[in-house]
C-alpha cells in the first residue's frame, strides 16, 4: 500500500513538472543567499579576528558556504530533470540516477536543519573567544612598537568608537591595565614613580580611559583623566556622569552584533528549509507518477505518483533487511575462503 | 539647402521608429539614474547641512531632481510617439504634437547640460559656505544648552571623527575659541580668572583641541593639552607631534568629500547628455521629418526625406528670428494693410458668366 497516492492524468503531470522546476529555480536563488550570507559572515570574522586573538572558529561560516554552493548545484540538477521529465526521451536519460538522488536531497535537507541550530548554538563559543580576545586586545593596546602588535591600538580605538563601547565588560577595565607605555612616561617625575612604586607589579595605573571611549553626545568636553576624583573637575560627580564616556562594554556590543547577523542568518535558514523539502517531495512525485504509467508507450495515459513505494514500516523494514544482507554479504566470503583453505594444507602434512 | 538629409525607404523608417522606442525606453531608465543622482546628492548635502551657512548649493541636486523627472515623463511619451510611427495611418494621431515633443526634448536637454556643468562650477560657492558655517559652529561648540545649537557639538565631533579633521584650516582653530562652557569653568580659581582676563573679550582660550582631534594612527596615547608646549610632554619629539592629530582642517576634507562626489556625478549626466542628444534627439527629428514628408506626398509606401533642418542654419535661424520679432509687432496697427482700405462698391462688382468647357470624349 503506496503512501500518499495522487492521481494523474498528462495535463497533471505537466502542471506539476512546471511547478516544481518554478519551485527549484527559487531554491537556487535560496542557495545562493545562503553562501553570500556564509561569506559576508566570514569577511567580518576576518575583520575582527585581531580582537579574537585570531582564535575565531570559522567553521560555521565556511559551512554555510558549502551548503550554499551544494544547495546551488543540487537544485540546478533538480530544476534540469524537471524540465526534461516533459520528454520521455530525455528523462529516460536521467531516470536511473533519481533514486540516489532523492537519498542525497533528504540528508541534505537533514543538515540543513543541523546548520540552523549550529547558527543559533555557536553564540556560546563566541562568547569565550571574544572576552579572551578583548582582554589580551587591551593588554597589548601599548605595545606600537612590537612586531606583530604594533597595530592592536588603531584597532582597538576604532572599535571602541564603531561599537560605541568602552573596555571589556565596563570602562574601569581600562583602570586595571598599564595602557600607557614606559616610552612615553617621565620616570624623574614624582608622580610617575609614585604611581608605579603603589601597585605590586611595578605597573602605571590610573584612573583614566584613552580618547577612544569619549562620548561625542556628552554636553561637557570629555573627561578622561582622574575620572574617579570628583574634585579635580569643576562641577562633576562620576557616579552620577552618564554621556561622559561609552558606558557599555566592548564584549557585550561585539557579541550582539555577531549574534544578531548569526540569529538572521540562522531564521533565513530556518524558513529555506521548507521550501527545500517541498521540492524534495516535489520531484518524488514527478519520478513516481511517470514510472507507474498505465501503458508505458503512451505518454497520455493515466498514471499513480506517490511518496513513498510502500508504508513507512514496511519501507523501514527493507532498508533494515538490505544493510543486513550487506553486512553477511562480507561474513559469507571470509567463511568460504576458511573452508578451501583448510584440504590444502591437510594434503600438503602428509 | 537642407542640413544632414537621409532618404528612408518604408521599412527603413519602420526600423527607426523601433530602434527609437528602445532607446525612448533606455533614456526613460537614464532619467531615474539622473533623479536618483539628485536624490543622493541632496542627501548627501543634508547629512552635513549644519555645518554649512547656507544651503544655496541645493539647486544642483533640485535641478537635476525636476531634469530626472522632466526626462522620465518625455522620453515614456516619446517611447509612446515613436512605436505609433512605424504605422503612417496611427501617426496623424501625433502629427499635431511632434513639433512640440521635439521642442520639449531639446529643452530638456538644454537643462541636464547646465546641470552637468553646474556640479562642477559650485566649487567656490561651497568653499566660501564651508568657512563661515565651520568657523560658526566651532564658536557654538560649548552651547550645548541653547536650544538650536544643543547639537552641534555631538555634529563637529562626529564630522571630525569621520573625516579624519581637525579645525576649520588646522588644529590651531582651536586655540582661538572659548570651546568649553563657563558652566564647567571654576570662577574661584584664580587660574581660570587668570586666563580669561589675559585676553580682551573674557574669552576662556587655552592651547588645546577636542578630544574628537585625535588621530587613531597615533602610536601614543593622544596629546589633548599644552600644545603649545611640547616639552611639557615626556619624550614629544616632532615625529610624535605629526601623528597625535588629524593635520588636515575640516573645510579642506568636506570641500574634497563634496567635490569628488559632484565631478563623478557631473561626468555621468554629461555622458547622459550626449546619448539624448547624439541619438535620442537625432533620431527622433528625423523620424518627424521623414513622417511629414510621406504625409505630404500624399503615398505610405513612397521613400521620403528625413532632415535636421529644413534649411542651412544661417536661413533657419533668420527665420526664427523674423518670427520673434514680427511677434513683438502684433500691437503695432499702421502696417496692417487691410485696414481703411476702401471697399469696393456694390455696383461695381462683375457678375460671374457660365463659361463653357470642351471634355474630350
Amino acid at each position: 500500500m503506496a503512501l500518499m497516492v495522487v492521481k494523474f492524468d498528462l495535463k497533471k503531470r505537466v502542471k506539476l513538472a512546471q511547478t516544481v522546476w518554478f519551485m527549484y529555480w527559487f531554491a537556487v536563488l535560496a542557495g545562493i543567499l545562503v553562501l553570500s550570507l556564509g561569506l559576508f559572515f566570514k569577511i567580518e570574522l576576518r575583520k575582527r579576528s585581531e580582537l579574537m586573538d585570531n582564535n575565531e572558529s570559522h567553521f560555521l561560516p565556511n559551512l554555510l558556504i558549502a551548503m550554499g554552493l551544494i544547495a546551488c548545484g543540487m537544485n540546478a540538477f533538480g530544476g534540469k530533470v524537471c524540465y526534461d521529465s516533459l520528454d520521455p526521451i530525455k528523462f529516460a536519460k536521467w531516470k536511473p540516477m533519481l533514486k540516489p538522488f532523492l537519498v542525497f536531497c533528504l540528508g541534505f535537507n537533514a543538515l540543513l536543519v543541523v546548520t540552523a541550530l549550529l547558527c543559533f548554538v555557536m553564540r556560546i563559543p563566541l562568547q569565550f573567544t571574544l572576552a579572551e580576545g578583548l582582554k589580551n586586545g587591551m593588554k597589548y593596546y601599548k605595545d606600537t612598537d612590537t612586531p606583530g602588535r604594533c597595530y592592536m591600538k588603531r584597532t582597538l580605538d576604532l572599535m571602541q568608537m564603531e561599537f560605541r563601547c568602552c573596555g571589556n565588560d565596563h570602562y574601569r577595565d581600562w583602570f586595571e591595565i598599564q595602557w600607557v607605555s614606559n616610552r612615553y612616561l617621565d620616570f624623574s617625575a614624582k608622580e610617575v614613580k609614585d604611581r608605579i612604586g603603589s601597585n605590586v607589579d611595578g605597573q602605571y595605573l590610573m584612573d583614566g580611559v584613552p580618547f577612544s571611549c569619549c562620548n561625542p553626545s556628552s554636553p561637557r568636553p570629555c573627561i578622561q583623566h582622574q575620572m574617579t576624583n570628583n574634585s579635580a573637575h569643576y562641577s562633576y560627580d562620576h557616579y552620577t556622569e552618564e554621556l561622559n564616556v561609552w558606558r557599555r562594554g566592548c564584549r557585550d556590543a561585539l557579541l550582539s552584533y555577531y549574534g544578531g547577523i548569526m540569529n538572521t542568518i540562522g531564521a533565513l535558514v530556518c524558513t529555506l528549509n521548507p521550501l527545500q523539502v517541498a521540492v524534495t517531495i516535489g520531484l518524488q512525485y514527478v519520478d513516481s507518477s511517470l514510472s507507474t504509467l498505465a501503458n508505458p508507450e503512451d505518454i497520455e495515459s493515466e498514471s499513480e505518483g506517490f511518496l513513498l513505494e510502500k508504508t513507512v514500516k514496511e519501507t523501514f523494514t527493507d532498508i533494515m533487511a538490505k544493510m543486513k544482507a550487506m553486512g553477511k554479504g562480507t561474513k559469507v566470503e571470509e567463511g568460504g575462503e576458511e573452508g578451501v583453505a583448510t584440504p590444502q594444507e591437510g594434503g600438503f602434512s602428509s | 539647402m537642407a542640413v544632414g538629409k537621409i532618404t528612408f525607404t518604408k521599412t527603413e523608417r519602420e526600423k527607426l521608429a523601433e530602434v527609437l522606442w528602445l532607446l525612448n525606453w533606455i533614456s526613460v531608465v537614464t532619467g531615474a539614474i539622473l533623479f536618483g543622482l539628485g536624490l543622493f546628492l541632496k542627501i548627501e548635502i543634508q547629512k552635513w547641512q549644519e555645518v554649512m551657512s547656507e544651503q544655496g548649493i541645493l539647486y544642483v541636486p533640485h535641478m537635476l531632481i525636476t531634469t530626472g523627472l522632466a526626462a522620465c515623463g518625455i522620453n515614456y511619451l516619446g517611447s509612446k510617439i515613436c512605436l505609433d510611427c512605424a504605422d503612417t495611418n496611427k501617426f496623424l494621431r501625433w502629427k499635431l504634437v511632434m513639433m512640440p515633443y521635439i521642442v520639449c526634448t531639446f529643452f530638456f536637454t538644454a537643462c541636464v547640460l547646465a546641470g552637468a556643468l553646474m556640479c562642477y562650477s559650485v566649487r567656490s560657492q561651497l568653499e566660501e559656505s564651508l568657512y563661515l558655517g565651520l568657523r560658526n559652529t566651532m564658536r557654538f561648540y560649548k552651547d550645548t544648552d541653547t536650544p538650536g545649537r544643543c547639537y552641534l557639538k555631538k555634529t563637529l565631533d562626529l564630522l571630525q571623527i569621520q573625516f579624519q579633521c581637525c579645525g576649520n584650516a588646522d588644529y590651531r582653530d582651536w586655540f582661538q575659541i572659548q570651546w568649553v562652557s563657563n558652566r564647567y569653568l571654576d570662577m574661584t580659581d584664580s587660574a581660570v580668572v587668570d586666563r580669561v582676563r589675559s585676553n580682551v573679550d573674557g574669552k576662556y582660550l587655552m592651547d588645546s583641541v577636542p578630544f574628537s582631534c585625535c588621530s587613531t594612527l597615533s602610536s601614543r596615547p593622544c596629546i589633548q593639552h599644552n600644545l603649545s608646549n611640547p616639552a611639557a610632554h615626556a619624550h614629544y619629539d616632532e615625529q610624535s607631534q605629526q601623528l597625535n592629530l588629524w593635520r588636515r582642517g575640516c573645510q579642506q576634507a568636506l570641500l574634497d568629500h563634496y567635490t569628488g562626489i559632484m565631478q563623478s556625478i557631473g561626468l555621468t549626466v554629461l555622458l547622459i547628455w550626449l546619448f539624448e542628444v547624439l541619438l535620442v534627439l537625432t533620431g527622433v527629428r528625423y523620424l518627424q521629418t521623414a513622417m511629414e514628408n510621406v504625409i505630404r506626398l500624399g503615398d505610405p509606401e513612397s521613400e521620403s526625406e528625413g532632415w535636421i533642418l529644413e534649411n542651412s542654419l544661417a536661413e533657419t535661424a533668420c527665420y526664427n528670428f523674423n518670427i520673434i520679432k514680427n511677434l513683438g509687432k502684433c500691437y503695432q496697427v499702421d502696417d496692417d494693410p487691410n485696414i481703411n482700405v476702401p471697399t469696393a462698391a456694390a455696383d461695381r462688382e462683375v457678375p460671374s458668366h457660365q463659361v463653357r468647357v470642351n471634355v474630350a470624349s
